[in-house]
């Protein structure tokens, strides 16, 4: 099944919608018809928030929504390339035997997805409190980047340090690694924050964003992939888009909406409601992607 | 020493007193009032803070437990606040209303609902 024929088919199927995103609103423009030609038509799964440890009445059934993602995940008519958690892997605790005891659960759930190039970022509950030592001993460093049939992505860390900062290490790593890539290259970064002031008021903002930002900018095709926030937003930052995604515990208001930052209720009538996971395509000759929004469950 | 004399002393030093009490009047009239806020797990105290619009304060902060920061974006303020330091923000409100203000250095497990409220009236 091409990806077209499998995105018809997802809509005819009512499990997901899908909308193409792009920071260029449309085709490659000529002169990057090169660049976007390298570029190889496939899908990535990006789950996020998925808070395992929480326990609270904003999802009595904390402890079988990530299971049952897990399950619709392997239950796609196509499986994606690869799969990437965007942060917030376990909800926190101040016990680190506790923290390690949560990852390891969480990491023999995932274990059970069928793709096996899983990806994972750190969000502020998984590395906080410890500066992402227990992270980096189940799943590795905390920022890396890597490339996928003509796409360079880029995980960024901006949780480790608890003041929500990528710190002047990782920035001026994040620009040796941009140096190997041309200005037309399609980049995609992933990271848990906003790298933009999305709502500092809740929080909702990386303090040195701008900087990363502002590295980002000389680059043609960027396009940034993140969570934290706990429903899905789009937003440009100039041509660079940013583009969040739902959790797998429970949904957040929208900024502002409400004095508090609290969890949106639990609604027994129509449970997992907000919640959900993504689909990601890239496709040659586009400048932007195709993002499908599926369910926990489908209805 | 003449009567004018004496006269010119007595108003001279009267006049001095009156200069200095009202230098002190006026020193005391435009220090910022000072509001103490403890940020302690995983609370701020006092979690609703009132000032008049126009007023300037000094907040004042200590965290005894842990590293600790203090955000309120509306008025683009923030500072750290470090066990066995004090930290001070002065400002001066010019806008009424009611705004969020919140830890921003993640401090523990409750971290996600230490918040406050900047009552400006």
């Amino acid at each position: 099944m091409s990806p077209f024929d499998r995105r018809q088919f997802l809509q005819l199927a009512g499990v997901g919608s899908a909308v193409f995103v792009s920071g260029l609103a449309g085709a490659a423009r000529a002169a990057d018809a090169a660049s976007m030609g390298k570029v190889e038509d496939f899908f990535f799964v990006q789950l996020s928030d998925c808070h395992w440890g929480f326990e609270g009445a904003p999802n009595p059934d904390a402890r079988g929504t990530l299971p049952k993602a897990i399950a619709a995940v392997n239950a796609l008519t196509q499986a994606p390339d690869f799969v990437i958690f965007t942060g917030d892997l376990t909800h926190t605790t101040d016990d680190p035997q506790e923290r390690r005891k949560r990852m390891t659960e969480f990491r023999q759930i995932v274990s059970e997805l069928k793709v096996k190039n899983v990806k994972f970022v750190p969000g502020e509950h998984d590395a906080a409190l410890d500066q992402g030592k227990a992270f980096k001993e189940f799943f590795g460093a905390t920022n890396y980047s890597f490339e996928h049939k003509g796409v360079h992505f880029i995980v960024l860390d901006n949780v480790s340090d608890p003041a929500a900062q990528l710190g002047d290490t990782q920035l001026a790593w994040l620009a040796d690694d941009l140096k190997t890539q041309a200005r037309d290259a399609r980049i995609v970064v992933f990271a848990h924050r906003p790298l933009f002031d999305l709502y500092p008021q809740w929080d909702w903002a990386t303090r040195d964003g701008a900087k990363a930002v502002a590295l980002l900018m000389p680059y043609d095709h960027v396009t940034v992939f993140y969570g934290h926030i706990h429903q899905e937003h789009h937003q440009m930052t100039g041509h660079i888009a940013h583009h969040s995604a739902k959790s797998l515990i429970f949904a957040l208001p929208v900024a502002g909406s409400q004095p508090k930052r609290t969890p949106v209720p639990w609604d027994a009538a129509q449970p997992y409601r907000g919640l959900g996971f993504r689909e990601i395509e890239a496709q040659p000759g586009q400048a932007g992607y195709v993002v499908t929004e599926m369910p926990v469950q489908k209805a | 020493m003449t009567v004018d004399s004496r006269r010119r002393s007595v108003l001279a030093a009267g006049g001095a007193l009156m200069l200095s009490s009202l230098a002190a009047f006026r020193s005391a009239a435009s220090a910022p009032r000072v509001i103490r806020v403890v940020a302690r797990k995983f609370e701020f105290v006092p979690g609703e803070i009132h000032v008049k619009r126009g007023e300037t304060v000094t907040l004042q902060f200590e965290a005894p437990e842990v590293p600790m920061g203090f955000n309120l974006a509306d008025f683009k303020l923030r500072t750290d606040i470090v066990p066995g330091k004090l930290a001070a923000l002065e400002f001066r409100p010019e806008k009424a209303g009611s705004f969020t203000f919140l830890c921003d250095v993640f401090c523990g497990s409750g971290h996600e609902d230490m918040s406050g409220t900047l009552i400006v009236s």
